[in-house]
């Protein structure tokens, strides 16, 4: 295969994978400032432990989350050296920045929350909490403005020619907002807090079906129930900002989101459908002129269609992104249903009386984590056939200096590599939540050996 | 150019790269040093206190690697580029090494069975050997150069990595991490396990002296030019001569007792030998072999001043706040590790 394909499989794998964990950490994160903030203020052990067991999982999960992290921050290296050349000037500040500004935070207090119990005051670790869960936003920050910045370019000018070609900052603030910026990373926030509570939601649901841990379950079902309702809502309001985004700067992305061909029709919105990419056609259940609608509020109005792009410069998989942007707003819609009844059957006080509805929260986790991924599928395979939208080319994006079995070896040993970690991820993750919140006072996680050796008597 | 008080603005980020890099060496040194020996600590409750000892401050130290990525990236993209592309091969390696050491430590204490706990030692250990061979390696290549093209674009084989002074590098390298945590660890710990620990520290000098001592004579004899600079000027004299004391004084102060001082005696070793390689290099960042033209310089692979002026804003920033939520954390951990509380 091509070393293109090969170099982009290869960065979508592993991007894909290092996003199933940063959302949950930031997610939980938020979870967690709210429980021990609640400690803090009611002094109730519950909260206490519940704290303490979600620090517990949070810390798998952050685990996992800088292991696959690093290996995206030298990926630009290795794999996209004319592309690290041409933006380096624009996006090493932002990839610095957050080295120092997030990572260092989050990972320097999280030594703090997971180890600090006894060692500092409760204060003191409740701040830690906070600046953890801070690092956690600030991460999502830096790298979105810099993702946001090659699809939505702003603050630059091009120097040099040819392939000694690149791109420097005129205008730092114009740079980290660009038109793009500030709606994407709502839109990411919001879809990392999500994750997270629905992961918190899962388990206490499970909890509650199999009739364990209730004083600790039901509040803390309730918590990320009221976090997720919220945000579910909101998502609906920073998704629909995205979208106006596209139109505007990235109409051919948006084209294809909808699979719209013809620039003198107006455009339909689909709810479900199929994209012939042969014939140019989109069929399925849709509202008429309802893209058209949505962004001029006009349903006759014509909207710029694929073919007014050039084949080279439009992207080539629509019905795939196509599928993808349906599935994450077919997800968004679920997500808020969901919510809202279970919200309303709170209000009710009959949350916790429908078996089923647990049921249905114990699997939910997953609604979140595909439309996350569906919609980072969708902006990215949308921004094709560029890396940097309109400027540099992704076939011009590679290193030329590493070949295609190279790739191909390190794509194996990635694989390998994330299963295994996938696999124990799974299989601790399922541990620590069939232990569940159990009271740390009484049951010292020390093991039998540890006691009877006396560290004064062996080394 | 511009200057920043009679420096270049791309020398002052060299610098801070510079001390970024030596930063991480020195820090996530220590851990890599306890990973690379902690096969010899035989004794369960001697593993877990060992791990317990850099357990909460491991990651933050690991995070200066990722600002050193960063840094590197954002002050000269090119060399981030060529560097990385062409150490493809060792750097998926070391990452992946950076992947299970990380999973190690987070999952041995997971589960309490032996085989467990074995099999998750052996990983751990062998892939902080991996890491610090492969960062050693990759040092001992940047030190001699890379044949590049106009592009500079790495245009050889990475067989040829495997050269006898990068490989010396690489023993070296991990001589000293193996000398450097075994002194962090006897900070840590106490009775027998310390006892432990000095003799082991003992034995990892010598290991680090002889290691050192064959690739400064191979150095000497065969490529000469490595240290022309440093003999250029006797002031630079200062570097190799800080060096030697510091390396002098460890020794001095295990027999003491004094781990602190001794901690800091390999701590400057580590900074002085970084120093000294960066100032060879000088002001290349990545000398092309085949012709000097293409060599990759602190200014062809520079970012705009306007870059680099934000970045040291950033650094000016950042670096305080780092600096203080590090000792806060170190602070907080002060003191010898005990079994009792909750860790991994
Ligand atoms: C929990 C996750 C989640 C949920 C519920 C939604 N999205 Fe989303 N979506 C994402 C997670 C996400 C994302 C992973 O965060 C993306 C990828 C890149 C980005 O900027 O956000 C994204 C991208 C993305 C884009 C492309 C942005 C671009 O290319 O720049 C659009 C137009 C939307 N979304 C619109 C929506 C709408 C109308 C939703 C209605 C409910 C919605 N999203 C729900
Ligand atoms: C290609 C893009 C990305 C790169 C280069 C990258 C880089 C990294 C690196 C180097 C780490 C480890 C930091 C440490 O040692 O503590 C990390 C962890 C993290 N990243 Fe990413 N990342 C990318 C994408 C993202 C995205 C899109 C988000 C969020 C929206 C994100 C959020 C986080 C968070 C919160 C962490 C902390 C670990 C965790 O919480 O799981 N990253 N990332
Ligand atoms: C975190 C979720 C993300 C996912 C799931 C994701 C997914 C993808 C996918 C599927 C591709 C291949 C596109 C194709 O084949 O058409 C890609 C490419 C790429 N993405 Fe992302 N991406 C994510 C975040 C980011 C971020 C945060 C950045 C930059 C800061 C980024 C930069 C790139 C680059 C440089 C490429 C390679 C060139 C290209 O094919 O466009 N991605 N990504």
């Amino acid at each position: 295969m091509e070393t293109e394909i090969l170099a982009r499989i290869q960065f979508a794998f592993t991007i894909a994978f290092h996003y199933i964990y940063p959302p949950l950490s930031i997610g939980v994160g938020l979870i967690l400032v709210i429980m021990e903030g609640m400690y803090l203020k009611t002094g109730n052990m519950l909260y206490e432990r519940m704290t303490r067991f979600w620090i517990k999982i949070f810390a798998l999960i952050f685990g996992i989350g800088v292991a696959t992290g690093i290996i995206m921050e030298f990926e630009f290296g290795t794999n996209w050296a004319t592309y690290s050349k041409y933006v380096g000037d624009i996006f090493g500040s932002a990839l610095a920045a957050e080295g120092i500004f997030a990572f260092a935070l989050e990972s320097g207090f999280l030594g703090v929350l997971l180890f600090g119990w006894n060692r500092v005051s409760r204060g003191v670790h409740f701040f830690a909490t906070l600046m953890v869960f801070l690092g956690a936003m600030f991460s999502a920050v830096w790298i979105v403005v810099a993702n946001s910045w090659q699809q939505t370019p702003a603050g630059y000018h091009i120097v040099g020619e040819g392939l000694s070609a690149r791109a420097e900052v005129t205008d730092f603030w114009a740079m980290v907002f660009n038109p793009s910026s500030v709606d994407r990373l709502m839109h990411v926030w919001i879809g990392a807090i999500l994750s997270g509570a629905f992961l918190v939601m899962s388990v206490n649901a499970y909890y509650i079906i199999k009739n364990k841990f209730l004083e600790i379950a039901k509040p803390s079902f309730k918590i990320a129930l009221a976090v997720a309702t919220i945000f579910a809502l909101a998502q609906l309001f920073v998704g629909h900002r995205s979208a106006e985004g596209v139109a505007k700067n990235q109409p051919a992305k948006l084209a294809a989101m909808e699979g719209h061909y013809d620039s003198s029709a107006a455009a339909d919105m689909f709810l479900v459908g199929w994209v012939d990419d042969k014939h140019q056609k989109p069929t399925g259940l849709k509202i008429p002129g309802g893209l058209s609608f949505m962004l001029h509020m006009d349903f006759k109005q014509p909207i710029a269609g694929l073919n007014s792009f050039s084949p080279e410069n439009r992207p080539k998989q629509v019905n795939a992104i196509f599928q993808l942007y349906h599935l994450m707003i077919a997800l968004g819609m679920l997500m808020i249903v969901l919510t809202c009844y279970a919200s309303w059957q709170w209000k009710k006080g009959k949350l916790f009386d429908k078996r089923w509805l647990m049921l249905v929260f114990c699997w939910a986790v997953f609604l979140p984590q595909i439309a996350n991924q569906a919609g980072w599928f969708t902006a990215e395979m949308g921004r094709q056939p560029w890396v940097v939208y309109g400027l540099l080319r992704t076939s011009d994006a590679l290193s030329k200096a590493v070949s295609a079995q190279q790739i191909v070896f390190s794509l194996i040993l990635f694989t390998v590599v994330y299963a295994a970690l996938f696999t124990l991820f799974i299989y601790l993750l399922n541990k620590k939540i069939k232990h569940g919140p159990v009271d740390d006072h009484v049951k010292e996680e020390i093991d039998e050996g540890s006691k009877r050796d006396n560290p004064i008597l062996d080394h | 150019m511009e200057t920043f008080l009679g420096l270049h603005y791309n020398v002052w980020w060299f610098l801070v790269f510079g001390g970024v890099i030596s930063g991480y060496a020195i820090l996530d040194g220590f851990d890599l040093g306890a990973g690379a020996l902690h096969l010899f600590l035989k004794k369960e409750t001697s593993r877990r206190i060992a791990i317990d000892a850099i357990a909460p401050v491991w990651d933050g130290n690991e995070v200066w690697l990722v600002i050193a990525g960063g840094a590197l990236f954002a002050g000269f993209p090119v060399a981030y580029a060529a560097i990385f592309s062409a150490f493809y091969v060792p750097f998926m390696v070391f990452m992946i090494g950076l992947i299970w050491r990380g999973v190690a430590i987070e999952f041995r204490s997971k589960e309490p069975g032996i085989t467990w706990r074995m099999v998750w030692d052996f990983i751990y250990s062998f892939s902080s050997i991996t890491i610090s061979l492969s960062l050693g390696l990759m040092l001992g290549n940047v030190a001699l150069g890379l044949p590049l093209n106009e592009q500079h674009e790495f245009v050889g084989d990475w067989l040829s990595f495997f050269n006898p002074f990068s490989i010396m590098v690489a023993i070296t390298t991990l001589a000293l991490f193996m000398l450097h945590g075994a002194i962090y660890l006897a900070m840590k710990t106490e009775n027998r396990l310390y006892t432990k620990l000095s003799l082991l520290a003992k034995k990892f000098m010598v290991f680090f002296v002889v290691a050192f001592g064959i690739t400064t004579l191979y150095t000497l004899l065969y490529i000469p030019h490595l240290s022309d600079r440093i003999r250029s000027k006797p002031v630079y004299f200062f570097l190799p001569l800080t060096m030697f004391l510091a390396i002098a004084n460890i020794p001095r102060q295990l027999n003491k007792g004094k781990y602190r001082y001794a901690f800091i005696s390999s701590s400057v070793t580590i900074a002085s030998l970084l120093a000294m390689v960066a100032l060879e290099v000088f002001p290349n960042l990545l000398f092309a072999t085949n012709n000097p033209q293409h060599s990759i310089t602190i200014s062809n692979g520079a970012s705009s001043v306007k870059t680099m002026k934000t970045l040291l804003l950033i650094a000016a920033i950042g670096t305080p706040m780092v600096g203080f939520y590090t000792s806060f954390v170190f602070w907080t951990f002060k003191g010898k590790v005990k079994l009792d509380e909750i860790r991994y």
